[in-house]
């Protein structure tokens, strides 16, 4: 077709590309490296290239096979690991080695696996079918039916739809349409730019339980809903990225590691297949999808990689599951759309990046939510984003661009990170606006008792902040006693509370029964303690009662003793503060 | 022998960057040799390649280079570098050239420079605890076998002699296997590299050493190349011949200002203080270029220096390198002030691959609690410091003034340490103890109860 005229970085110009449509994948050099068309100029076609364009030169041919970007669903995709256009790793691994070499080709889906499909009753052939209708499902997992779409741009009258054992490429049905016929596999493509259509989106009603308490407790995140977690390098962003994967509540996990280290992806690796999910006890490698641009492969498929992950988990919303999709990082799919942005000489925005990166943002995060599918299934996207901000500043744009639209905000901390004060959220300047959405799902699940525990902890906390401004003043010791009562609560919620070990068995994930549990006995301890203050009883008498001891080690508890527990610690704190008030009585009457 | 055409058709020279016409098929990235009038010979690199010319990029200095008379030749290759054994004890430029005054080696393998990424399936996680004898660094932020680990200094601090320290006592718990060391000196001074070489003879590393020198006043562009030959001569000889390599990148920050140079000179639109919007990716592919394959001996350990200008860890070199790497050490101005050697701030490092490397069976099971504890009390005991410096100390209470000492013996007897001293785990370990049990038992919640009970010793 057109022949190549400029190379430079990942980008090449080549002439003779009339005919050609924006965003068509092309092959490009005599190697056939996989690229995209970004600019037409006339005659000229403007191409990003996905794989190191190292070694090629002006003259040799680029042809365009006409598709635009798109991705392979169907059975056999779940646990896989793909890098940015969807190659899968192993693949590459068997056929280039260690390394990745340029210009191979492999399916995304193995083809030569049979699949058990079962036709759903209700399609009868010779009726009609419309685009995203399920026409019966494939038993991926245990947990997973894998349902069979029709896909988009589909419809008319289906033949030939039958139950049997098929390989993914294998016709399942026709369907015909004004003398078009179309035949149906197991297998769909769709094309990552566009979202997915849906019928209906709904509001957020209940949270991504995800195990970690400060999360669940403080800034929860909605299913279907968005969140993004910006702080500087080694506040602990993929720490959290890693934990939401492990725990969350959500049936499908899409984790991207977006121009991130390649031993983190190797650490998902090598953990998912043994951690088991708390909810189905199946290896957590079950429901996972990664895909996997480290900072050291070509950077214009780390730009298409976000696309790929979103893409896969619509995919899977459509089927009537939860999905999360977390992105590690976006800062650096901003920056890869900066490096393009600026070999195209566009004119720059702020900082270099392109005027569109707001856009893009916006466009990302909105293909989150809790939908009708066009199936008729209800499911959701959730979206998670970690932010990489230069030099830990959320002034700059991928930071501004994505606060904007996200309704939950992790702020991560440098110097709770610096003191191993870890998740390292900070509690004072974080937020969810899904508090009040999700108040009655809360009150309907876990009564009047935790609402108001979460809010007289927040209370708490801000308190605890405006009174450590004047203890660094005048020190602590200035403080009346009521106010003293107030840190020392303050530092009990935070450090034996919100503080949470990633690395510890028992405290990596914590149940919302224990959640509210541990909660729970901390403010019940300081309703005792506020009396006992009352009474006359010194803060620092309560600050060495044995059972404070216990309660910095409720974390500690597995999760099948809460119930034991619960009444136990009660009952001491009780005996505990009764022998307090009494001794300080009788100190008194003497 | 290969057909060369020779071009005569420089039209532009600026900078490091030469534009040469009429050539309508030169690959990208390619290597270009220039003989220049006189019949000296340099080579570059293609920058950017069109039907009709090409930009090169000149290793070394254009100086000498005219419009007319200098030819250019375009070899069809990548840049690379022929590696075997024998480059253990030798000295090379930043080129890759002899620089000690030895014959050239004989090549077992000619290796592509850049490399190529490696596929992270094919990746072993690192987990092997490797053992510096420094307290700060064993005890708090561990070091494993295949990571990257920079330490991010100032002028004026002693990261060589911390370099110096790790490379001498560095060993693997329990392990014989057989190292190298593959010293690369970027734009460093000739004072800072003969203080290596001699460090490097008196241990015996120099035997097991390769190293490549770019000096303060060598070219530059040099520096672009630098860091990838010493990467490769380090994948040679980690995945081909077994070995567990170092790899020493010294000083990171002169390598960014010559990619920040060629950028300029490029006329690329600018980033963050002038440094191009890709140096986050070109950082990376030199960083990730550590690690341990599936199925292979050998491994790469980075141990790389940045100096942040003028203190600022918010510089984009620095950042940028955090973005990557796994953790980072932490050198303090202060801590050098108050005469503590090795002054490894540990509130700012952090090991990302601490974890896979410690607890029962590598290090000790009490590892983690200690060291988040160490950690936690550490920076109490700087918030009760400043506190003490607005209140004064009589105005502290008593726990503020325990956590006030704790601080002072924590910088005295756990980070300092002598340059020749080297502690065991066990060592650090019962050291962070004995400071621990000088605070009440009930205040250390971070370790597990049952460790307490085990190995405090306080009342």
């Amino acid at each position: 077709m057109g022949n190549i005229e400029r190379i430079s970085g990942p980008l090449v110009v080549a002439k003779g590309m009339l005919g050609t449509k924006m965003y068509d994948v092309v092959k490009v050099g005599d190697q056939g490296l996989i690229g995209e068309i970004i600019q037409l100029k006339k005659e000229r076609a403007v191409i990003q290239v996905y794989e190191d364009t190292t070694g090629l030169r002006p003259g040799e041919p680029v042809k365009s096979t006409n598709v635009p970007l798109s991705v392979e669903l169907g059975p056999g995709i779940l646990s896989n690991i793909y890098d940015g256009i969807q190659r899968p790793l192993e693949i590459l691994k068997a056929k280039s080695g260690s390394f990745i070499a340029k210009g191979i080709v492999a399916d995304a889906i193995s083809r030569g696996k049979k699949w058990k499909f079962n036709a759903d009753d209700k399609v009868k052939n010779g009726g009609s079918v419309k685009p995203g209708e399920i026409i019966g499902f494939v038993q991926e997992t245990e947990f997973i039916k894998h349902y069979i779409m029709v896909p988009p741009g589909t419809e008319g009258k289906i033949s030939g739809l039958k139950s049997g054992t098929f390989k993914v490429d294998d016709v399942i049905a026709k369907v015909e349409k004004g003398g078009k016929t179309t035949e149906l596999t197991l297998l769909q493509k769709r094309s990552v730019r566009r979202s997915t259509k849906f019928t209906k989106k709904f509001r957020a009603e209940e949270p991504l339980i995800t195990g970690q308490r400060i999360i669940d407790m403080l800034f929860p995140v909605a299913k279907g809903g968005t969140a993004a977690a910006p702080g500087p390098f080694g506040s602990g962003k993929t720490v959290i990225q890693h934990q939401l994967a492990k725990w969350s509540d959500a049936d499908i996990i899409v984790y991207v590691g977006c121009g991130e280290r390649g031993n983190e992806m190797t650490e998902v690796l090598t953990e998912f297949p043994e951690l088991k999910d708390p909810k189905t006890n199946r290896p957590l490698i079950e429901r996972t999808i990664l895909i996997a641009n480290t900072s050291n492969m070509p950077v214009a498929a780390r730009e298409a990689s976000v696309y790929t992950g979103i893409t896969i988990a619509e995919y899977f919303r459509d089927m009537g599951y939860s999905v999360a999709i977390l992105a590690d990082s976006t800062s650096r799919w901003a920056e890869a759309m900066r490096e393009i942005s600026a070999r195209l000489e566009e004119m720059p925005g702020e900082e270099g990046y392109p005027a569109y990166l707001p856009k893009r943002l916006a466009e990302y995060y909105e293909r989150s939510g809790k939908v009708e599918s066009l199936g008729g299934k209800i499911g959701s996207v959730t979206i998670v984003g970690a932010v990489s901000p230069p030099g830990g500043d959320l002034s700059e744009p991928v930071s501004q661009g994505t606060l904007r639209v996200v309704k939950t905000f992790w702020a991560l901390d440098a110097s709770l990170a610096n003191s191993k004060h870890f998740p390292s959220i900070n509690w004072l300047t974080s937020y969810s606006l899904y508090l009040a959405d999700l108040e009655p799902w809360y009150l309907k699940n876990y009564g009047e008792e935790f609402v108001q525990n979460r809010k007289e902890a927040m209370k708490i906390l801000q308190k605890e902040a405006e009174l450590k401004d004047i203890v660094q003043l005048v020190g602590a010791e200035a403080l009346p006693d009521e106010e003293r009562l107030i840190l020392e609560i303050g530092k009990m919620i935070r450090e034996d509370f919100l503080r949470q070990s990633a690395f510890d068995e028992v405290d990596s994930y914590t149940s919302m029964k224990k959640q509210a549990f541990m909660l729970g006995v901390m403010l019940y301890f300081r309703r005792l303690a506020a009396d006992a203050v009352k009474s006359g009883v010194s803060v620092d008498k309560i600050a060495k009662l044995k059972v404070r001891e216990q309660i910095s080690r409720l974390k500690e508890i597995k999760e099948a003793e809460v119930d034991k527990s619960q009444t136990k610690i009660k009952s001491e704190i009780d005996d505990e503060f009764n022998a307090l008030v009494k001794e300080y009585k009788q100190v008194e009457e003497k | 022998m290969k057909f060369e055409v020779e071009y005569n058709t420089i039209e532009n020279v600026a900078g490091p960057l030469v534009v040469v016409g009429k050539v309508g098929n030169a690959k990208y990235n390619e290597i270009v040799k220039i003989k220049l009038h006189n019949g000296e010979e340099r080579l570059g690199q293609v920058l950017d390649t069109s039907d009709t010319n090409a930009v090169v990029q000149i290793f070394g200095s254009t100086d000498g280079i005219n419009i007319g008379d200098t030819a250019v030749s375009f070899l069809g290759e990548t840049f690379t570098i022929g590696v075997s054994e024998e480059m253990l004890g030798r000295v090379f430029d930043g080129q890759g050239r002899p620089r000690d005054g030895g014959a050239a080696i004989s090549y077992e393998q000619k290796r592509d420079i850049n490399g190529e990424p490696m596929n992270p399936v094919a990746r072993s996680y690192p987990s092997d605890f490797i053992e510096t004898g420094i307290s700060s660094i064993d005890g708090l932020n561990t070091l494993v076998r295949g990571q990257k680990l920079p330490i991010f200094s100032s002028s004026g601090l002693p990261h060589n002699q911390l370099v110096a320290q790790i490379t001498r006592q560095a060993n693997v718990k329990n392990s014989s296997e057989s190292f190298a060391v593959i010293f690369a000196g970027i734009g460093i001074t000739y004072d800072d590299y003969s203080y290596f070489v001699n460090e490097f003879r008196k241990t015996g590393a120099l035997e097991r050493a390769v190293t490549f020198i770019n000096l303060a006043d060598d070219p530059s562009i040099e520096r672009i190349i630098t860091p990838r030959l010493a990467l490769t001569a380090a994948e040679f000889l980690a995945y081909e011949k077994g070995m567990h390599v170092l790899v020493i990148l010294d000083d990171m920050t002169n390598y960014a200002e010559a990619l920040r140079e060629l950028s300029s000179a490029r006329e690329e639109v600018p980033g963050r203080r002038g440094y191009p919007g890709y140096m986050y990716t070109d950082l990376a592919s030199i960083y990730e270029r550590a690690g341990i394959i599936k199925g292979k001996k050998g491994s790469i350990t980075q141990l790389n220096v940045v100096t942040m200008p003028s203190d600022d860890v918010t510089h984009p070199i620095p950042d940028l390198t955090g973005y990557i790497t796994e953790g980072q050490v932490f050198l303090s101005r202060e801590l050098v002030n108050k005469g503590i050697y090795p002054p490894v701030q540990p509130l700012g490092s952090l090991s990302r691959l601490m974890n896979g490397g410690i607890g029962a069976g590598k290090t000790r099971e009490d590892h983690r609690g200690v060291s988040d504890q160490l950690y936690g009390c550490y920076a109490k005991a700087q918030d009760a410091k400043s506190l003490s410096a607005i209140v004064g100390v009589e105005a502290l209470s008593d726990t503020d003034k325990k956590y006030l000492k704790f601080g002072e013996e924590f910088e005295n007897r756990f980070l300092n340490q002598g340059f020749y001293e080297r502690r065991t785990i066990e060592d650090t370990l019962q050291l962070g103890w004995e400071l621990l049990s000088t605070l009440p038992a009930s205040d250390l919640t971070r370790i597990k109860k049952d460790f307490i009970d085990k190995y405090y010793k306080g009342k």
